[in-house]
């Protein structure tokens, strides 16, 4: 009796709005706030050098660590170089990297994992345990393994990201596939004839294209946070190119005087990383209402 | 307690729909039920029946809310309670008894607990003094062992056991009204007769005022002393039941009426046996790992036999777990039999879809049961109609349309809808789209699996009566695969009667139903509910188990 007992019973008949109206409105503005912080980092790291004021590796500064100022909205970085202009420059390769390398990871990951569903048993076994076998690998660890056996290159740092995160995608799109693929609709499309691309393409991928999506916009945080990591322990992108990460790094001399230098960087991995994830959650939420 | 008269007015229920509108779902309905009577809510899928017995808990479903009128319980006025007093009275004066005892039952606790469970919140007795009462009605209901069936856990009962324990859960204190809500719709007819026998049973004995939602119109014949007839959250007609069986004043409740008696309108057309076309020999099918002898450690059919012609139907009638659905699948190719073989045509096919030719996958076409998941929400009508189209045969564009239309019009659908997604038609709508794309392909054989069961009763009349026209005019053969008699006697020329995935009796279908020899045959045929009062006390009780049938 579950039903007769259940606490929202009682507020269900209250004269108040429906939950759902309530909700709206935060949600709403949680999509707002998400696409506009990510909108604003792609649109930097498409414009970003255009609209820098000084060259990257300019010393154009008197003093290291300096504060805000007219001249120098974030300051200066450990060698009096334009901070905004390094972070208009370096975004370009937090952004860019982890948006290819999510890619990547995501479409490897969802083809592979569609195709292990519709695949004979033992194909699917054989996949889906090596798979785990990569999967158990600490995403951390495998980075630094590969760049001191490969060297740090923009190359090795994708190869790397999509193979430390294509194992997820894969187990994800594989049991979303295999729920898909007992149902009627793809059972018709067997007793067809239907070749496995075609039940892939035209009546697996379609239905599950949502929560593929939103598991990719992830795995694109992930990424972020991975390079910026690597960078800041000096494997990642090596200079003269600077990302996200590498200038947190190498400002980090600058923080005991809580200097802008390192804050800022930091504070546009946060943005950024926050941005993605609100907008990710306020779409996978309105679907999930939508479908009910 | 004995029961309490009810009496509704006015009662307006509102939901909100995708588009934020406030839509009317229960249209200011009014009815009144003396204490000890049972008042059956009859109506299709969308006619409010649910809703309505539902805000006699004053409970409305997510996104729902009571919007006005009143619901009087002896002297309560239950929509102005306040959420405390609400509480007190659901599970205690009143009580609900769900559609599915297996997903109301915590799989965790045994079944005495969950029994006694209301009676212990609601603190009305000791744990001792429920547990001796849940024990008697265990004994009212006909339950096995009611001394010990309490400490067993949901799964180690079957789902006729578990529907009567439900009804001791919500009887255990001794509510004034009871709602039974579509209690008897998720079982097999032979189980169903005597879930029937003991709710009618303990809400005589008891005086219990009761409402009873179905969709069924027979079963209500026997447990129903009035009846209210919805359609769109209004009431067509109300009265006693037998005015509303014997003289029907609403043309809605007569066409509820005719849906329930399909095989007294429709019969099967007069065919010739063409040329052998489908020819099973000793065929098993199970699953799980084979032994020595190849034998699956799960056989769910085994020794099958049949013979289809050309041009005929055959029904193939069983109960669930029976192995009819996996005959169709085997059929199909979706599922390799251990044993035996399946000749097509005189050839025999694999025993997968693996080395099907393309013509034989063309030639036998597969219809599912559920209108919902048989179409991929993400394709368009059109497109869902000409894939098989762009498969098999090889037409230009204009070809192509002429076909896709009609197809359509065999199916009686209008053009307008082939833009559409499954997710804008109607149940019946979809299910016609589900037989428009098997017959794209021209096959010979249709394999269709339960294809009215899942709809309502006037709209599955339909499907029927499509299906017996489309026999008539394409010539197409069917393994036609039912749990309901009446239906396959409406399509039906011959009838193979599946239990426990043996066949125990097969011939012409009129004979078989009318004079059948296996004693399980006679118990299937005898549990189908007949639209009269007074049948349910007709009908013998089956004192044997169906296990000791097989």
């Amino acid at each position: 009796m579950s039903q007769a007992n259940s606490p929202r019973a009682a507020g269900s008949q209250l004269p108040v709005a429906s939950p759902s109206r309530r909700n709206r409105a935060p949600r709403h503005a949680m999509r707002w706030i998400g696409a506009s912080l990510f909108g604003f980092w792609i649109l930097v790291a498409i414009f970003g050098p255009m609209l820098a004021p000084h060259p990257v590796g300019a010393l154009v500064g008197d003093d290291m660590f300096a504060g805000a100022s007219a001249a120098f909205p974030l300051g200066t970085d450990y060698l009096g170089r334009d901070m905004l202009s390094r972070i208009l420059t370096g975004a370009r390769y937090t952004v860019g990297l982890a948006l290819i390398a999510a890619l990547l990871a995501s479409s490897i990951g969802a083809s592979l994992g569609i195709l292990a569903a519709l695949a004979p048993k033992w194909l699917d076994e054989t996949v889906s345990r090596l798979n785990d076998a990569l999967i158990s690998i600490p995403s951390k660890m495998l980075a630094l393994v590969m760049v001191s056996a490969f060297g740090a290159s923009i190359p090795l740092l994708i190869i790397t990201a999509v193979l430390s995160y294509a194992p997820g995608a894969f187990r994800i799109s594989r049991s979303l596939a295999a729920n898909l693929t007992t149902l009627e609709y793809v059972q018709v499309a067997r007793t067809r004839g239907e070749g496995r691309l075609y039940i892939a393409w035209a009546e697996l991928l379609p239905n599950m294209i949502h929560p593929v999506l939103a598991d990719m916009g992830m795995r694109f945080v992930f990424i972020v946070l991975l390079l910026s990591g690597m960078s800041f322990l000096g494997l990642g992108v090596q200079p003269p190119i600077a990302d996200l990460g590498s200038l947190v790094r190498e400002n980090i001399g600058g923080l005991s005087e809580g200097a802008l230098a390192v804050i800022a960087p930091a504070v546009a991995i946060g943005t950024l990383t926050i941005g993605a994830n609100l907008l990710i959650d306020s779409l996978s939420a309105s679907r999930g209402q939508q479908g009910d | 307690m004995l029961g309490e008269p009810i009496e509704v007015q006015d009662l307006l229920v509102t939901a909100v729909n995708s588009a934020g509108e406030e839509v009317e779902i229960v249209k200011r309905i009014g009815f009144s039920l003396a204490a000890g009577e049972v008042l059956a809510l009859i109506g299709e899928s969308g006619s409010g029946k649910t809703t309505i017995a539902l805000s006699l808990l004053g409970y409305a479903r997510r996104g729902c809310r009571i919007s006005g009128g009143s619901v009087r319980l002896g002297a309560t006025e239950v929509l102005k309670l306040p959420a405390k007093e609400l509480r007190d009275l659901r599970g205690h004066r009143v009580a609900y008894i769900a559609q599915s005892a297996a997903a109301s039952f915590n799989p965790a606790k045994t079944l005495m607990e969950q029994v006694i469970e209301a009676a212990l919140i609601h603190k009305v007795m000791s744990r001792e003094e429920a547990e001796a009462k849940a024990v008697g009605l265990f004994r009212e209901l006909a339950l096995p062992d009611p001394d010990s069936i309490g400490a067993r856990y949901p799964h180690q009962v079957s789902g006729g056991q578990l529907q009567r324990l439900m009804a001791a859960m919500a009887l255990i204190t001794d509510p004034a009204l009871v709602i039974l809500d579509e209690p008897t719709t998720a079982l097999d007819v032979t189980t169903q007769i005597e879930v029937l026998r003991a709710f009618k049973r303990v809400v005589r004995e008891r005086g219990t005022t009761a409402i009873y939602v179905s969709h069924d119109l027979a079963v209500v014949a026997q447990m129903a002393d009035r009846v209210l007839v919805l359609n769109g959250g209004e009431i067509q007609e109300q009265g006693e039941i037998d005015q509303i069986l014997e003289h029907p004043a609403h043309p809605y409740t007569r066409s509820l009426l005719e849906a329930a008696r399909p095989d007294q309108k429709l019969s099967p057309p007069p065919t010739t046996p063409g040329a052998e076309l489908l020819r099973i020999d000793d065929l098993q099918v199970g699953y799980g790992a084979r032994d020595a002898d190849g034998v699956p450690a799960k056989v769910v059919l085994d020794h099958i036999q049949l013979n289809l012609a050309r041009g005929r139907a055959l029904g193939v009638i069983g109960e669930s777990g029976s192995g009819k659905s996996t005959l169709a699948r085997a059929v199909a190719g979706l599922i390799g039999p251990s044993r035996g073989a399946v000749q097509f045509d005189r050839r025999e096919l694999t025993p997968t879809l693996k080395g099907r030719t393309p013509d034989q996958f063309r030639r036998i076409q597969m219809v599912f049961q559920s209108a919902d998941n048989a179409l991929n929400p993400s394709h368009s009508i059109e497109r869902i109609l000409t894939r098989p189209l762009d498969t098999y045969f090889e037409l230009d564009g204009r070809e192509r349309k002429r076909r896709v239309a009609e197809l359509m019009d065999l199916v009686k659908l209008p053009q307008a809808l082939l833009k559409r997604r499954p997710g804008e038609l109607s149940g019946g709508q979809k299910q016609r789209v589900n037989l428009a794309r098997a017959l794209a392909a021209k096959p010979d054989l249709l394999l269709c699996d339960e294809v009215t069961s899942a709809l309502d009763t006037v709209v599955g009349a339909a499907i029927l009566e499509l299906l017996v026209e489309l026999r008539r005019e394409l010539g197409v053969s069917y393994l036609f695969i039912s749990h309901d008699i009446s239906t396959v006697r409406a399509l039906c020329d011959e009838v193979m009667v599946l239990f426990q995935g043996r066949c125990v009796e097969q011939g012409p279908c009129r004979e078989v139903i009318q004079n059948p020899q296996h004693s399980y045959t006679q118990r299937l045929i005898g549990s189908v509910p007949e639209l009269r009062r007074g049948w349910l006390e007709s009908r013998p009780s089956f004192t044997d188990s169906l296990e000791a049938l097989a």
